[in-house]
Protein backbone atom coordinates (compact mmCIF):
# COMPACT_ATOMS: atom_id res chain seq x y z
CA UNK A 1 0.00 0.00 0.00
CA UNK A 2 2.86 2.41 -0.36
CA UNK A 3 1.52 3.60 -3.80
CA UNK A 4 0.07 7.15 -3.26
CA UNK A 5 -3.72 7.09 -4.39
CA UNK A 6 -2.86 8.84 -7.91
CA UNK A 7 -0.94 6.45 -9.07
CA UNK A 8 -3.08 3.27 -8.45
CA UNK A 9 -3.80 1.35 -11.35
CA UNK A 10 -7.37 1.25 -12.34
CA UNK A 11 -7.84 -2.51 -11.15
CA UNK A 12 -6.87 -1.92 -8.01
CA UNK A 13 -8.76 1.22 -7.49
CA UNK A 14 -11.75 -1.12 -8.00
CA UNK A 15 -10.34 -3.65 -5.96
CA UNK A 16 -10.42 -1.03 -2.97
CA UNK A 17 -13.73 0.62 -3.64
CA UNK A 18 -14.95 -3.49 -3.32
CA UNK A 19 -13.94 -3.80 -0.06
CA UNK A 20 -14.89 -0.58 0.92
CA UNK A 21 -18.40 -2.13 -0.60
CA UNK A 22 -18.52 -4.40 2.06
CA UNK A 23 -16.30 -3.41 5.03
CA UNK A 24 -19.63 -2.46 7.09
CA UNK A 25 -21.18 -5.92 6.79
CA UNK A 26 -18.43 -7.93 7.25
CA UNK A 27 -17.04 -5.69 10.12
CA UNK A 28 -20.86 -6.34 11.77
CA UNK A 29 -21.11 -10.03 11.23
CA UNK A 30 -17.73 -10.58 12.21
CA UNK A 31 -18.39 -8.58 15.34
CA UNK A 32 -22.00 -9.77 15.78
CA UNK A 33 -22.19 -13.35 14.79
CA UNK A 34 -18.63 -15.17 14.89
CA UNK A 35 -17.12 -13.00 17.60
CA UNK A 36 -19.95 -14.46 19.78
CA UNK A 37 -19.58 -18.23 17.99
CA UNK A 38 -16.02 -18.69 19.31
CA UNK A 39 -16.95 -16.56 22.59
CA UNK A 40 -19.82 -18.94 23.43
CA UNK A 41 -17.60 -22.33 22.41
CA UNK A 42 -14.80 -20.83 25.04
CA UNK A 43 -18.24 -20.45 27.49
CA UNK A 44 -19.44 -24.20 26.99
CA UNK A 45 -16.20 -25.58 28.93
CA UNK A 46 -16.51 -23.35 31.99
CA UNK A 47 -18.96 -23.51 34.83
CA UNK A 48 -19.39 -20.87 37.49
CA UNK A 49 -21.53 -17.78 38.04
CA UNK A 50 -21.17 -14.39 36.59
CA UNK A 51 -17.83 -13.19 35.94
CA UNK A 52 -16.44 -15.71 37.91
CA UNK A 53 -16.33 -18.39 35.53
CA UNK A 54 -13.54 -21.27 35.84
CA UNK A 55 -12.61 -23.93 33.54
CA UNK A 56 -14.00 -27.19 33.38
CA UNK A 57 -13.41 -29.42 30.65
CA UNK A 58 -16.56 -31.68 28.93
CA UNK A 59 -18.02 -31.56 32.11
CA UNK A 60 -21.02 -29.28 30.61
CA UNK A 61 -21.06 -31.61 27.50
CA UNK A 62 -21.23 -34.60 29.45
CA UNK A 63 -23.35 -33.61 32.27
CA UNK A 64 -26.41 -32.52 29.45
CA UNK A 65 -27.08 -36.14 28.51
CA UNK A 66 -27.62 -36.69 32.19
CA UNK A 67 -30.08 -34.16 31.98
CA UNK A 68 -33.75 -35.38 31.78
CA UNK A 69 -35.13 -32.21 30.49
CA UNK A 70 -32.37 -31.80 27.80
CA UNK A 71 -32.79 -35.15 26.17
CA UNK A 72 -36.63 -34.65 26.37
CA UNK A 73 -36.38 -31.49 24.17
CA UNK A 74 -34.37 -33.32 22.32
CA UNK A 75 -37.28 -35.69 21.56
CA UNK A 76 -39.68 -33.00 21.21
CA UNK A 77 -37.55 -31.33 18.61
CA UNK A 78 -37.19 -34.35 16.32
CA UNK A 79 -41.00 -35.20 16.78
CA UNK A 80 -41.42 -31.85 15.16
CA UNK A 81 -39.22 -31.98 12.74
CA UNK A 82 -40.03 -35.48 11.64
CA UNK A 83 -43.66 -35.15 11.44
CA UNK A 84 -43.84 -31.55 10.24
CA UNK A 85 -41.15 -30.60 7.74
CA UNK A 86 -41.97 -33.67 5.27
CA UNK A 87 -45.78 -33.27 5.61
CA UNK A 88 -45.11 -29.40 5.51
CA UNK A 89 -43.13 -29.52 2.33
CA UNK A 90 -45.48 -32.38 0.37
CA UNK A 91 -48.48 -30.37 0.88
CA UNK A 92 -46.97 -26.97 -0.07
CA UNK A 93 -45.44 -28.96 -3.73
CA UNK A 94 -48.89 -29.96 -4.49
CA UNK A 95 -50.59 -26.56 -3.46
CA UNK A 96 -47.46 -25.08 -5.85
CA UNK A 97 -48.09 -27.64 -8.41
CA UNK A 98 -51.85 -26.88 -8.79
CA UNK A 99 -51.64 -23.07 -8.79
CA UNK A 100 -49.10 -23.53 -11.40
CA UNK A 101 -51.54 -24.38 -13.83
CA UNK A 102 -52.11 -22.60 -16.56
CA UNK A 103 -56.09 -23.25 -16.42
CA UNK A 104 -56.65 -22.24 -13.12
CA UNK A 105 -58.96 -19.50 -12.00
CA UNK A 106 -58.56 -17.55 -9.21
CA UNK A 107 -54.68 -18.06 -8.84
CA UNK A 108 -53.93 -14.62 -7.22
CA UNK A 109 -56.80 -15.14 -4.86
CA UNK A 110 -55.71 -18.47 -3.85
CA UNK A 111 -52.10 -17.82 -3.46
CA UNK A 112 -52.90 -14.57 -1.84
CA UNK A 113 -54.90 -16.55 0.81
CA UNK A 114 -52.82 -19.45 0.96
CA UNK A 115 -49.66 -16.82 1.87
CA UNK A 116 -51.61 -14.79 4.88
CA UNK A 117 -51.17 -17.09 7.75
CA UNK A 118 -47.12 -16.02 7.22
CA UNK A 119 -47.82 -12.48 7.85
CA UNK A 120 -49.13 -13.06 11.40
CA UNK A 121 -45.76 -12.80 13.73
CA UNK A 122 -45.06 -16.08 15.74
CA UNK A 123 -46.27 -14.74 18.69
CA UNK A 124 -49.57 -13.77 17.46
CA UNK A 125 -50.05 -17.46 16.70
CA UNK A 126 -49.09 -19.32 18.78
CA UNK A 127 -51.57 -17.21 21.09
CA UNK A 128 -54.66 -17.42 18.56
CA UNK A 129 -53.85 -21.61 18.21
CA UNK A 130 -53.48 -21.89 22.03
CA UNK A 131 -56.84 -19.64 22.98
CA UNK A 132 -58.40 -22.20 19.63
CA UNK A 133 -57.01 -24.88 21.43
CA UNK A 134 -57.90 -23.88 25.33
CA UNK A 135 -60.36 -26.01 27.64
CA UNK A 136 -62.78 -23.31 26.98
CA UNK A 137 -62.09 -22.42 23.03
CA UNK A 138 -63.67 -22.86 20.00
CA UNK A 139 -62.42 -26.36 18.56
CA UNK A 140 -63.40 -27.98 22.08
CA UNK A 141 -67.18 -25.98 21.79
CA UNK A 142 -67.57 -27.37 18.11
CA UNK A 143 -66.01 -30.85 19.40
CA UNK A 144 -68.48 -31.26 22.26
CA UNK A 145 -71.78 -29.37 20.39
CA UNK A 146 -71.72 -32.03 17.80
CA UNK A 147 -71.42 -34.79 20.35
CA UNK A 148 -67.60 -36.06 19.51
CA UNK A 149 -66.83 -35.35 22.98
CA UNK A 150 -68.84 -35.44 26.04
CA UNK A 151 -66.66 -32.37 27.84
CA UNK A 152 -63.98 -30.22 26.58
CA UNK A 153 -60.54 -32.22 26.11
CA UNK A 154 -57.65 -30.05 27.59
CA UNK A 155 -55.11 -30.56 24.40
CA UNK A 156 -52.26 -28.12 26.06
CA UNK A 157 -51.96 -30.37 29.39
CA UNK A 158 -51.64 -33.77 27.71
CA UNK A 159 -48.33 -34.57 26.41
CA UNK A 160 -49.54 -35.75 23.29
CA UNK A 161 -51.76 -33.43 21.59
CA UNK A 162 -50.30 -30.54 23.18
CA UNK A 163 -47.17 -31.27 20.81
CA UNK A 164 -49.57 -32.15 18.02
CA UNK A 165 -51.33 -28.52 18.27
CA UNK A 166 -47.53 -27.50 17.91
CA UNK A 167 -47.56 -29.16 14.72
CA UNK A 168 -50.74 -28.25 13.48
CA UNK A 169 -49.84 -24.51 14.32
CA UNK A 170 -46.45 -25.03 12.41
CA UNK A 171 -48.41 -26.56 9.30
CA UNK A 172 -50.55 -23.45 9.23
CA UNK A 173 -48.17 -20.80 9.51
CA UNK A 174 -45.23 -22.37 6.99
CA UNK A 175 -47.28 -24.50 4.15
CA UNK A 176 -47.62 -21.36 2.15
CA UNK A 177 -44.06 -19.85 2.90
CA UNK A 178 -42.74 -22.68 1.40
CA UNK A 179 -45.43 -22.96 -1.30
CA UNK A 180 -44.01 -19.19 -2.25
CA UNK A 181 -40.65 -20.78 -3.11
CA UNK A 182 -41.62 -23.67 -5.01
CA UNK A 183 -43.95 -21.26 -7.42
CA UNK A 184 -40.66 -19.14 -8.05
CA UNK A 185 -38.99 -22.48 -8.79
CA UNK A 186 -41.49 -23.68 -10.80
CA UNK A 187 -41.81 -20.36 -13.43
CA UNK A 188 -38.27 -21.73 -14.50
CA UNK A 189 -39.74 -24.32 -15.71
CA UNK A 190 -40.42 -24.33 -19.54
CA UNK A 191 -43.69 -25.68 -20.01
CA UNK A 192 -42.86 -27.42 -23.37
CA UNK A 193 -41.46 -29.88 -21.02
CA UNK A 194 -44.88 -30.46 -19.53
CA UNK A 195 -46.31 -30.54 -23.06
CA UNK A 196 -44.01 -32.95 -24.34
CA UNK A 197 -44.75 -35.49 -21.47
CA UNK A 198 -48.34 -35.09 -22.23
CA UNK A 199 -47.85 -36.01 -25.78
CA UNK A 200 -45.82 -39.09 -24.57
CA UNK A 201 -48.98 -40.10 -22.54
CA UNK A 202 -47.46 -39.38 -19.33
CA UNK A 203 -49.97 -39.15 -16.15
CA UNK A 204 -50.12 -36.43 -13.79
CA UNK A 205 -48.28 -38.68 -11.25
CA UNK A 206 -45.44 -39.95 -13.52
CA UNK A 207 -45.16 -36.07 -14.26
CA UNK A 208 -44.72 -35.07 -11.12
CA UNK A 209 -42.56 -37.71 -9.49
CA UNK A 210 -40.28 -37.84 -12.91
CA UNK A 211 -39.98 -34.06 -13.93
CA UNK A 212 -41.45 -31.98 -11.05
CA UNK A 213 -39.69 -33.25 -8.35
CA UNK A 214 -36.16 -33.66 -10.09
CA UNK A 215 -36.36 -30.17 -11.69
CA UNK A 216 -37.84 -27.98 -8.71
CA UNK A 217 -34.45 -30.27 -6.21
CA UNK A 218 -32.42 -27.12 -5.55
CA UNK A 219 -36.14 -25.51 -4.28
CA UNK A 220 -36.83 -28.60 -2.33
CA UNK A 221 -33.01 -28.82 -0.96
CA UNK A 222 -33.58 -25.25 0.10
CA UNK A 223 -36.73 -25.23 1.91
CA UNK A 224 -36.20 -28.80 3.40
CA UNK A 225 -32.81 -26.55 4.92
CA UNK A 226 -34.56 -23.77 5.74
CA UNK A 227 -37.51 -25.79 7.43
CA UNK A 228 -35.00 -27.89 9.49
CA UNK A 229 -33.42 -24.91 10.72
CA UNK A 230 -36.12 -23.36 11.81
CA UNK A 231 -37.92 -26.18 13.67
CA UNK A 232 -34.29 -27.17 15.49
CA UNK A 233 -34.52 -23.45 16.62
CA UNK A 234 -38.52 -23.51 17.82
CA UNK A 235 -38.94 -21.28 20.67
CA UNK A 236 -41.94 -18.86 19.90
CA UNK A 237 -44.34 -21.33 19.61
CA UNK A 238 -42.95 -23.57 22.44
CA UNK A 239 -42.96 -20.40 25.00
CA UNK A 240 -46.27 -19.21 23.82
CA UNK A 241 -48.47 -21.72 23.02
CA UNK A 242 -47.92 -24.88 25.49
CA UNK A 243 -44.85 -23.00 27.87
CA UNK A 244 -43.46 -26.32 26.98
CA UNK A 245 -46.03 -27.78 29.44
CA UNK A 246 -47.70 -29.97 30.91
CA UNK A 247 -44.31 -30.13 32.43
CA UNK A 248 -41.66 -29.87 30.00
CA UNK A 249 -43.49 -32.54 27.85
CA UNK A 250 -43.35 -30.24 24.31
CA UNK A 251 -40.17 -28.02 25.22
CA UNK A 252 -38.19 -27.04 22.65
CA UNK A 253 -34.43 -27.23 22.50
CA UNK A 254 -34.31 -23.67 22.50
CA UNK A 255 -37.03 -22.85 25.00
CA UNK A 256 -34.64 -24.53 27.65
CA UNK A 257 -31.44 -23.16 27.16
CA UNK A 258 -33.51 -19.59 27.47
CA UNK A 259 -34.64 -20.51 30.72
CA UNK A 260 -31.18 -21.82 31.30
CA UNK A 261 -30.31 -18.34 30.93
CA UNK A 262 -33.07 -16.38 32.08
CA UNK A 263 -35.29 -17.66 34.23
CA UNK A 264 -33.71 -19.87 36.83
CA UNK A 265 -30.39 -19.37 38.04
CA UNK A 266 -28.60 -18.62 35.37
CA UNK A 267 -25.72 -20.99 34.46
CA UNK A 268 -24.27 -19.64 31.26
CA UNK A 269 -21.64 -22.07 31.07
CA UNK A 270 -24.13 -25.24 30.61
CA UNK A 271 -26.54 -23.15 28.16
CA UNK A 272 -23.85 -22.92 26.17
CA UNK A 273 -22.75 -25.65 25.98
CA UNK A 274 -26.41 -27.22 24.94
CA UNK A 275 -26.89 -24.36 22.00
CA UNK A 276 -23.45 -25.87 20.59
CA UNK A 277 -25.32 -28.90 20.26
CA UNK A 278 -27.81 -27.51 18.27
CA UNK A 279 -25.45 -25.60 16.19
CA UNK A 280 -24.13 -29.21 15.44
CA UNK A 281 -27.32 -30.08 14.98
CA UNK A 282 -28.12 -27.79 12.13
CA UNK A 283 -24.45 -28.53 10.51
CA UNK A 284 -24.84 -32.02 10.41
CA UNK A 285 -28.51 -32.58 9.38
CA UNK A 286 -27.66 -29.47 6.55
CA UNK A 287 -24.41 -31.90 5.41
CA UNK A 288 -26.96 -34.87 4.98
CA UNK A 289 -29.61 -33.44 3.52
CA UNK A 290 -27.08 -31.33 0.69
CA UNK A 291 -25.27 -35.20 0.03
CA UNK A 292 -29.16 -36.75 -0.34
CA UNK A 293 -29.55 -34.07 -2.74
CA UNK A 294 -26.85 -34.43 -4.87
CA UNK A 295 -27.40 -38.28 -4.88
CA UNK A 296 -30.45 -38.37 -7.01
CA UNK A 297 -28.42 -36.69 -10.13
CA UNK B 1 -65.96 -36.31 -17.33
CA UNK B 2 -63.23 -37.43 -15.50
CA UNK B 3 -61.21 -34.62 -16.08
CA UNK B 4 -64.31 -32.19 -14.69
CA UNK B 5 -64.06 -34.55 -12.04
CA UNK B 6 -60.63 -33.86 -10.88
CA UNK B 7 -61.36 -29.99 -11.57
CA UNK B 8 -63.61 -30.29 -9.06
CA UNK B 9 -61.19 -32.00 -6.55
CA UNK B 10 -58.99 -29.70 -7.31
CA UNK B 11 -60.82 -26.62 -6.80
CA UNK B 12 -62.11 -28.65 -3.68
CA UNK B 13 -58.84 -29.21 -2.24
CA UNK B 14 -57.92 -25.08 -2.92
CA UNK B 15 -60.88 -23.91 -1.60
CA UNK B 16 -60.64 -26.29 1.94
CA UNK B 17 -56.74 -24.97 2.27
CA UNK B 18 -57.91 -21.67 2.03
CA UNK B 19 -60.65 -22.13 4.28
CA UNK B 20 -58.21 -23.39 6.91
CA UNK B 21 -55.31 -20.85 6.21
CA UNK B 22 -58.13 -17.68 6.64
CA UNK B 23 -60.57 -19.23 9.59
CA UNK B 24 -58.14 -18.54 12.15
CA UNK B 25 -57.48 -14.66 11.05
CA UNK B 26 -61.03 -14.56 10.98
CA UNK B 27 -61.86 -15.58 14.14
CA UNK B 28 -59.21 -13.71 15.37
CA UNK B 29 -60.70 -10.55 14.01
CA UNK B 30 -64.57 -11.64 15.13
CA UNK B 31 -63.22 -12.66 18.79
CA UNK B 32 -61.60 -9.12 19.47
CA UNK B 33 -65.20 -7.47 18.96
CA UNK B 34 -66.50 -9.80 21.38
CA UNK B 35 -67.20 -10.49 24.70
CA UNK B 36 -64.84 -12.96 25.96
CA UNK B 37 -68.01 -15.01 27.41
CA UNK B 38 -68.97 -14.81 23.73
CA UNK B 39 -66.10 -16.08 21.96
CA UNK B 40 -65.98 -18.66 24.61
CA UNK B 41 -69.61 -19.88 23.52
CA UNK B 42 -68.35 -19.92 20.15
CA UNK B 43 -69.46 -16.87 18.68
CA UNK B 44 -68.26 -16.34 15.32
CA UNK B 45 -70.50 -12.91 14.30
CA UNK B 46 -69.21 -9.36 14.66
CA UNK B 47 -70.10 -7.97 18.16
CA UNK B 48 -70.21 -4.61 19.38
CA UNK B 49 -67.28 -4.74 22.40
CA UNK B 50 -64.71 -3.70 20.34
CA UNK B 51 -64.58 -0.36 22.51
CA UNK B 52 -64.90 -2.27 25.48
CA UNK B 53 -61.72 -4.74 24.63
CA UNK B 54 -59.53 -1.61 23.60
CA UNK B 55 -60.53 0.40 26.77
CA UNK B 56 -59.55 -3.07 28.70
CA UNK B 57 -56.42 -3.29 26.61
CA UNK B 58 -55.13 0.03 26.86
CA UNK B 59 -55.74 -0.11 30.78
CA UNK B 60 -53.67 -3.70 30.82
CA UNK B 61 -50.89 -3.00 28.70
CA UNK B 62 -49.11 0.04 27.57
CA UNK B 63 -50.04 -0.52 23.84
CA UNK B 64 -49.03 2.54 22.53
CA UNK B 65 -45.50 2.91 23.70
CA UNK B 66 -44.77 -0.70 22.46
CA UNK B 67 -46.81 0.27 19.10
CA UNK B 68 -43.90 3.43 18.89
CA UNK B 69 -41.31 0.76 20.20
CA UNK B 70 -41.88 -1.48 17.63
CA UNK B 71 -42.08 0.49 14.47
CA UNK B 72 -39.33 2.66 15.60
CA UNK B 73 -36.57 -0.56 16.06
CA UNK B 74 -38.29 -2.53 13.04
CA UNK B 75 -37.94 0.92 10.51
CA UNK B 76 -34.22 2.05 11.59
CA UNK B 77 -33.71 -1.64 11.58
CA UNK B 78 -35.08 -2.02 7.71
CA UNK B 79 -33.03 1.31 6.31
CA UNK B 80 -29.74 0.59 7.81
CA UNK B 81 -30.10 -3.07 6.88
CA UNK B 82 -31.41 -2.31 2.79
CA UNK B 83 -27.85 0.22 2.84
CA UNK B 84 -25.19 -2.07 4.45
CA UNK B 85 -26.55 -5.50 2.32
CA UNK B 86 -27.44 -3.96 -0.69
CA UNK B 87 -23.77 -1.95 -0.75
CA UNK B 88 -22.25 -5.65 0.32
CA UNK B 89 -23.90 -7.33 -1.94
CA UNK B 90 -23.54 -5.18 -4.82
CA UNK B 91 -19.57 -5.27 -3.78
CA UNK B 92 -19.59 -9.31 -4.19
CA UNK B 93 -21.00 -9.05 -7.28
CA UNK B 94 -19.55 -6.39 -9.35
CA UNK B 95 -16.01 -6.18 -7.57
CA UNK B 96 -15.87 -10.24 -7.33
CA UNK B 97 -12.43 -11.96 -7.17
CA UNK B 98 -10.64 -14.98 -5.40
CA UNK B 99 -10.58 -12.94 -1.96
CA UNK B 100 -13.96 -11.38 -1.97
CA UNK B 101 -15.68 -14.87 -2.91
CA UNK B 102 -13.93 -16.94 0.27
CA UNK B 103 -15.12 -13.90 2.26
CA UNK B 104 -18.90 -14.75 0.93
CA UNK B 105 -18.16 -18.37 1.33
CA UNK B 106 -17.32 -17.58 5.03
CA UNK B 107 -20.26 -15.27 5.74
CA UNK B 108 -22.66 -17.96 4.25
CA UNK B 109 -21.58 -19.96 7.19
CA UNK B 110 -22.64 -17.36 9.59
CA UNK B 111 -26.27 -18.44 7.86
CA UNK B 112 -26.11 -21.64 9.66
CA UNK B 113 -25.48 -20.72 13.22
CA UNK B 114 -28.49 -20.64 15.17
CA UNK B 115 -29.43 -17.45 17.04
CA UNK B 116 -30.00 -19.39 20.54
CA UNK B 117 -26.27 -20.08 20.25
CA UNK B 118 -25.01 -16.56 20.53
CA UNK B 119 -27.41 -15.56 22.41
CA UNK B 120 -25.69 -14.96 25.81
CA UNK B 121 -22.60 -13.82 24.43
CA UNK B 122 -24.55 -11.43 22.41
CA UNK B 123 -26.30 -10.41 25.56
CA UNK B 124 -23.31 -10.29 27.64
CA UNK B 125 -21.70 -7.59 25.14
CA UNK B 126 -24.64 -5.51 24.79
CA UNK B 127 -24.89 -5.09 28.12
CA UNK B 128 -20.90 -4.24 28.47
CA UNK B 129 -21.82 -1.38 25.49
CA UNK B 130 -24.58 -0.64 27.66
CA UNK B 131 -26.86 -0.64 25.11
CA UNK B 132 -29.66 -2.78 26.83
CA UNK B 133 -33.02 -1.43 26.52
CA UNK B 134 -31.94 0.98 23.53
CA UNK B 135 -32.88 0.86 19.61
CA UNK B 136 -29.40 0.48 18.79
CA UNK B 137 -29.07 -2.77 21.25
CA UNK B 138 -31.62 -4.21 19.14
CA UNK B 139 -30.71 -3.49 15.64
CA UNK B 140 -26.74 -4.03 15.41
CA UNK B 141 -27.00 -7.90 15.65
CA UNK B 142 -29.39 -8.54 13.17
CA UNK B 143 -28.89 -5.49 10.46
CA UNK B 144 -26.28 -7.12 8.54
CA UNK B 145 -27.72 -11.04 7.56
CA UNK B 146 -25.87 -13.28 5.01
CA UNK B 147 -29.55 -13.91 3.68
CA UNK B 148 -29.89 -10.36 2.45
CA UNK B 149 -26.25 -10.39 1.10
CA UNK B 150 -27.30 -13.13 -0.64
CA UNK B 151 -30.39 -11.95 -1.89
CA UNK B 152 -28.74 -8.61 -3.86
CA UNK B 153 -25.84 -10.60 -4.66
CA UNK B 154 -28.02 -12.29 -6.85
CA UNK B 155 -29.41 -9.26 -8.00
CA UNK B 156 -26.75 -7.54 -8.76
CA UNK B 157 -25.67 -10.64 -11.11
CA UNK B 158 -28.74 -9.47 -13.69
CA UNK B 159 -27.18 -5.86 -13.55
CA UNK B 160 -25.49 -4.96 -16.88
CA UNK B 161 -22.08 -4.66 -16.65
CA UNK B 162 -22.14 -1.72 -19.73
CA UNK B 163 -24.28 0.48 -17.62
CA UNK B 164 -21.45 0.43 -15.54
CA UNK B 165 -19.08 1.25 -17.69
CA UNK B 166 -21.37 3.77 -19.99
CA UNK B 167 -21.25 5.57 -15.80
CA UNK B 168 -17.91 5.09 -15.72
CA UNK B 169 -16.86 6.89 -18.39
CA UNK B 170 -19.32 9.83 -17.88
CA UNK B 171 -16.90 10.11 -14.36
CA UNK B 172 -19.56 8.93 -12.29
CA UNK B 173 -18.16 7.18 -9.26
CA UNK B 174 -18.32 4.55 -7.95
CA UNK B 175 -20.70 4.99 -5.34
CA UNK B 176 -22.63 7.49 -7.31
CA UNK B 177 -23.35 4.55 -9.90
CA UNK B 178 -24.58 2.38 -6.74
CA UNK B 179 -27.28 5.05 -5.64
CA UNK B 180 -28.16 6.44 -8.94
CA UNK B 181 -28.20 3.35 -11.47
CA UNK B 182 -28.29 0.33 -9.56
CA UNK B 183 -31.20 1.28 -6.77
CA UNK B 184 -33.55 2.89 -9.24
CA UNK B 185 -33.18 -0.09 -11.36
CA UNK B 186 -33.65 -3.14 -8.61
CA UNK B 187 -36.88 -1.32 -6.87
CA UNK B 188 -38.66 -4.78 -6.68
CA UNK B 189 -35.68 -6.74 -5.19
CA UNK B 190 -35.59 -3.81 -2.21
CA UNK B 191 -39.01 -3.92 -1.59
CA UNK B 192 -38.65 -8.07 -1.31
CA UNK B 193 -35.75 -7.36 1.07
CA UNK B 194 -37.84 -4.64 3.26
CA UNK B 195 -41.02 -6.90 3.37
CA UNK B 196 -38.80 -9.33 5.04
CA UNK B 197 -36.71 -7.53 7.38
CA UNK B 198 -39.44 -5.53 8.15
CA UNK B 199 -41.78 -8.72 9.06
CA UNK B 200 -38.55 -10.54 10.62
CA UNK B 201 -37.85 -7.27 12.59
CA UNK B 202 -41.16 -6.16 14.29
CA UNK B 203 -42.02 -10.29 15.10
CA UNK B 204 -38.59 -11.10 16.40
CA UNK B 205 -39.45 -11.86 19.90
CA UNK B 206 -36.58 -14.04 21.37
CA UNK B 207 -33.95 -10.64 21.34
CA UNK B 208 -36.04 -8.11 22.97
CA UNK B 209 -37.64 -10.16 25.46
CA UNK B 210 -33.84 -10.72 26.34
CA UNK B 211 -32.35 -7.21 25.67
CA UNK B 212 -35.63 -4.93 26.79
CA UNK B 213 -35.84 -5.16 30.26
CA UNK B 214 -37.87 -1.95 31.05
CA UNK B 215 -41.57 -2.00 30.38
CA UNK B 216 -41.18 1.08 28.63
CA UNK B 217 -38.49 -0.49 26.24
CA UNK B 218 -40.98 -3.40 25.62
CA UNK B 219 -42.01 -4.67 22.04
CA UNK B 220 -45.80 -5.38 20.56
CA UNK B 221 -44.78 -9.22 20.53
CA UNK B 222 -44.13 -8.90 24.02
CA UNK B 223 -46.92 -6.96 25.32
CA UNK B 224 -49.01 -9.56 23.46
CA UNK B 225 -46.98 -11.79 25.49
CA UNK B 226 -47.40 -10.48 28.37
CA UNK B 227 -51.39 -10.81 27.94
CA UNK B 228 -51.69 -14.68 28.79
CA UNK B 229 -49.86 -14.60 32.03
CA UNK B 230 -52.45 -14.94 34.73
CA UNK B 231 -55.84 -17.40 35.65
CA UNK B 232 -58.04 -16.01 33.44
CA UNK B 233 -57.72 -14.97 29.80
CA UNK B 234 -60.15 -12.26 28.39
CA UNK B 235 -60.27 -13.65 24.93
CA UNK B 236 -61.77 -10.37 23.67
CA UNK B 237 -59.43 -8.33 24.40
CA UNK B 238 -55.92 -10.33 23.94
CA UNK B 239 -57.54 -11.09 20.35
CA UNK B 240 -57.57 -7.43 19.87
CA UNK B 241 -53.92 -6.78 21.01
CA UNK B 242 -53.21 -10.16 18.96
CA UNK B 243 -55.03 -8.33 15.73
CA UNK B 244 -52.92 -4.92 16.23
CA UNK B 245 -49.74 -6.82 16.36
CA UNK B 246 -50.69 -8.55 13.77
CA UNK B 247 -52.05 -5.50 10.96
CA UNK B 248 -49.06 -3.77 10.75
CA UNK B 249 -47.12 -6.70 8.79
CA UNK B 250 -49.90 -7.55 6.94
CA UNK B 251 -50.60 -4.26 5.41
CA UNK B 252 -46.50 -3.96 4.65
CA UNK B 253 -47.29 -7.27 3.15
CA UNK B 254 -50.33 -6.56 0.60
CA UNK B 255 -48.54 -2.98 -0.34
CA UNK B 256 -45.57 -4.50 -1.09
CA UNK B 257 -47.19 -7.82 -2.39
CA UNK B 258 -46.17 -7.75 -6.16
CA UNK B 259 -42.80 -6.81 -5.76
CA UNK B 260 -42.59 -9.30 -3.39
CA UNK B 261 -42.75 -12.22 -5.71
CA UNK B 262 -41.01 -10.85 -8.47
CA UNK B 263 -38.15 -10.31 -6.00
CA UNK B 264 -38.14 -13.54 -4.47
CA UNK B 265 -37.92 -15.20 -7.89
CA UNK B 266 -34.90 -13.56 -8.48
CA UNK B 267 -33.26 -14.66 -5.50
CA UNK B 268 -34.48 -18.20 -6.14
CA UNK B 269 -32.78 -18.12 -9.42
Amino acid sequence: MSNKPRKMTLEKKHNLTGWAFLAPAIFLIAVFSFWPMIKALVLSFQTGKGTNMQMAGFTNYIRMFQDDVFIQSIKNTFFYFILQVPIMLAVALVLACILNKKDLRFKGFFRTMIFLPCTTSLVAYSIIFRSLFANNGLVNYVLVNFGILDKPYNFLTQPFAAKMVIILALLWRWTGYNMVFFLSGLQNIEYSVYEAAKIDGASAIQTFFKITVPLLKPTILLTAIMSTNGTLQLFDESINLTDGGPANASISMSHYIYNLCFKYVPNFGYAAAMSFFILLLVAVLAFIQMRVGDKRD
Amino acid sequence: MIKKMKNIGMYAFLILVTFISVFPLYWMVSASTNKSVDVSKGVLSFGSHLGENLKNLLANQDVGAALVNSFKYAILLTIVSMVICSLAGYGFEIYHDKAKDAVMGVILLAMMVPFITILVPLFQMVAKMKMLNSTLGFILPTVSTPFLIMMFRQSARSFPHNIIEAARLDGLSEIRIFFQMFIPTMKSTYAAAMTITFMNAWNSYMWPKVIMTQSKSMTMPMVVANLTEGYVTDYGMLMLAVLICTLPTALVFFILQKNFAEGITGAVK
